[in-house]
């Protein structure tokens, strides 16, 4: 059973490994979890989980896994009730001239005494009525009815305070990684993309050189100093800005503001819908303070790494053909221009804040990820994992 | 050794099966969770309840691992050789221990706290790594093997900053602390403030987490502020009516600094119950 949920969990793509599986048989051993199902999940949460972002699809794993092994919620029974007899079909209400019946039927031991006569006699699955045991029904056993002294019968809600409900509740589901983006996260991502070099002046002690040259100095002290790291990737930001961006702000905003504090040599310029021959760094003075491309190439040495952020999304004619601009008449196609930047730039990426599976449904961003050779990313924690590994190569 | 929280410190259940799973099987436990719920105070309270010894050792962005290990002060070596010291001819002399070290070395198991581990350089984790599995390391300067008796317990806090190598998170168990809800933040007050007036909490709880709930808060209020507001109120003697004033010109809660931490927020904060006061008054 353990192996099993050891595999689903390889499957859902929990990262578990095989160190992991031994660890927590070793906790079973050592009684970590003594006979508790939430004992056991919190165990093997603790064990196997190294993540938050995993935690959500390690509570799906565990409840598809161990569906069924909850303990019964009344104390004292022990009978075995298929689980298809009180699947939910309807949620009666009573009047209250029924309710009080019910009321009258007893007390809870007698209740429970009712219940086990009953469970011996029933036979088949059960639905409304008011003696058998099922699913809306009148009778005190039975789930999802009405009887103000009825006993909950493998139920999947209404548990206070046991572990069932916290995996049943998927709390942790926000921090799946292919959700959520802000601007710490952002920052983690961009931590990747780091080279460190030492340039500039000279602050840190040196300690090998020092003593080296001290040995050579016949044991006089003779400090050396060196600069100190700091990390030296060049980055140019480029963002399409306008019409169908606007719905992508915020995230775009996030990720100006996490690139802004984790890179010294940062550079952004804005573009619209595609790269032509114009760029601006003031979007409000966008037509009067424009930036050419052709400088830009010129000016930016090819060790820079290029980032376009945009959604990609527009007729394909403003990539392919010449004039195919929206706003302006341009001399050459959109795709001219990108193909040069590719040319010059080795590393360069695009992330798109379009979710990754409608991006087949548009041309001009399968036009795009082809002129980027296959470097477009989706805006998410993952894509831009994936997009500094690729800058980073 | 089993940990079951203290008198001062509310362990959820999950939190107490993760400390006492570390404590068992002897993996070092990484604890993650929003900054303030109590991360570090666990480790604290975990050697208390044990009654073992705590070394904590803080992480900064310059940290090394093997300052954790030990270091060897070569310049004062040097000029004690200049100088004629008797003591340069021990290089023993000159190894100062970390605190890993000391953890090692202790009479008593004791509790090694790794305070926000994310902290440090990418690579820290990784040149940490044999060091906490096998619990021993190797001093080349004095050619010994320094390895740990008992095992100490180690706690590891991390702000989630950096991203950690996968090959440290297999050696260690995890637990991510959620932010508690009302029924526990409840009994975390109690713990911290039992004679606080039922009325008083009550109204200040419906604040906390009316501030948690508004949407783009730059840093939302955390326990450890929600604690320190308490006790402001407390101080000042604050009546339960006066956090539900319906006061116009009093937007926001008194004492609001405690809770709000900077002063984008507290606009923020300002403009969404003047729009709230405005709507209810219609």
């Amino acid at each position: 059973m353990f192996t099993n949920f050891f595999l689903e969990l390889r499957q859902a793509k929990v990262p578990v490994s095989i160190k992991e599986y031994l660890a927590l048989m070793e906790g079973m051993a050592e009684h970590v979890a003594d006979y508790s199902v939430d004992d056991f999940y919190y165990l093997s949460r603790a064990i196997l989980v190294k993540d938050e972002r995993n935690l959500d699809k390690f509570d799906k794993v565990f409840g598809h896994v161990f569906k069924g092994l909850e303990a019964l919620p009344a104390e004292g029974v022990t009978a075995e009730i298929p689980e298809e007899w009180l699947r939910k079909l309807a949620e009666k209400l009573l009047t209250d001239e029924e309710k009080k019946q019910i009321e009258a039927m007893g007390g809870w031991e007698k209740l429970m005494e009712t219940l086990k006569k009953r469970l011996e006699e029933q036979q088949k699955r059960h639905q409304g009525g008011s003696k058998w045991i099922g699913t809306a029904g009148t009778s005190p056993f039975g789930a999802y009815g009405f009887n103000p002294e009825g006993v909950r019968i493998g139920q999947d809600k209404n548990r206070e305070g046991r572990a069932v409900k916290v995996w049943d509740k998927r709390e942790y589901k926000n921090l799946d990684d292919t959700v959520e983006i802000g601007t710490r996260n952002i920052k983690i991502a961009l931590r990747r993309l780091r080279k460190f070099a030492r340039e500039g002046a000279e602050v840190e002690l040196d300690m090998p050189d020092t003593i080296r040259s001290t040995a050579r100095n016949a044991g006089y002290l003779d400090i050396k100093m060196i600069p100190e790291r700091r990390n030296k990737v060049k980055l140019l930001l480029l963002f399409d800005i306008g019409g169908s961006m606007d719905a992508h702000i915020r995230v775009c905003e996030e990720l100006f503001s996490a690139a802004r504090s984790e890179f010294k040599h940062l550079e952004f310029f804005y573009f619209h819908n595609c790269l032509y021959e114009k760029l601006w760094r003031d979007n409000r003075r966008r037509h009067v303070d424009t930036y050419p491309t052709a400088q830009l190439l010129n000016t930016f040495p090819p060790d820079y790494k290029i980032i376009f952020v945009g959604d990609a999304s527009m007729s394909p004619y403003e990539i392919a053909y010449p004039g195919g601009s929206v706003e302006h008449w341009n001399e050459e196609a959109g795709q001219v221009w990108i193909q040069r930047m590719a040319d010059t730039y080795r590393s360069m990426v695009w992330l798109n804040p379009v979710p990754e599976r409608h991006w087949s449904y548009t041309p001009s961003i399968q036009l795009l990820q082809q002129l980027s050779s296959n470097r477009m990313f989706p805006l998410t924690l993952g894509g831009l994992d994936s997009a500094m590994k690729e800058l980073n190569k | 050794m089993k940990f079951t929280g203290t008198d001062s410190y509310v362990a959820s259940d999950d939190l107490r099966v993760a400390v006492n799973a570390s404590i068992a099987l002897q993996r070092p436990l990484l604890i993650k969770g929003e900054p303030g719920t109590g991360k570090t105070v666990l480790a604290h309270e975990v050697a208390k309840a044990l009654g073992a010894p705590i070394i904590e050792w803080h992480i900064k962005s310059t940290t090394k691992a093997q300052q954790g290990l030990y270091e060897y002060d070569a310049v004062s070596r040097l000029r004690d050789s200049q100088l004629g010291d008797e003591r340069v001819k021990d290089i023993s002399n000159y190894i100062k221990k970390g605190k890993l070290w000391e953890a090692f070395t202790s009479e008593q198991r004791p509790i090694l706290l790794i305070d926000e581990i994310d902290k440090a350089d990418i690579e820290f984790p990784n040149d940490l790594l044999l060091e906490l599995d096998r619990m021993e390391f190797y001093v080349y300067e004095t050619q010994q093997v320094i390895k740990a008796e008992q095992r100490p317990i180690v706690m590891i806090t991390s702000n989630n900053e950096k991203e950690l190598p996968d090959a440290f998170l297999r050696r260690c168990f995890f637990h991510y602390i959620r932010f508690p809800d009302r029924e526990i933040m409840t009994q975390i007050v109690d713990v911290h403030f039992p004679d606080l007036q039922r009325t008083l909490l009550r109204e200040a709880l419906n604040i906390f987490y009316d501030i948690r709930d508004v949407p783009g808060l730059k840093k939302k209020p955390s326990t450890s502020e929600l604690l320190d507001w308490l006790k402001l109120l407390m101080v000042e003697d604050m009546p339960p009516e006066s956090l539900r004033s319906k006061d116009s010109k009093q937007l926001i809660p008194p004492l609001h600094g405690a809770l709000l931490k900077n002063e984008q927020d507290v606009h923020l904060f300002e403009r969404l119950a003047f729009m709230a006061r405005r709507e209810q008054r219609q």
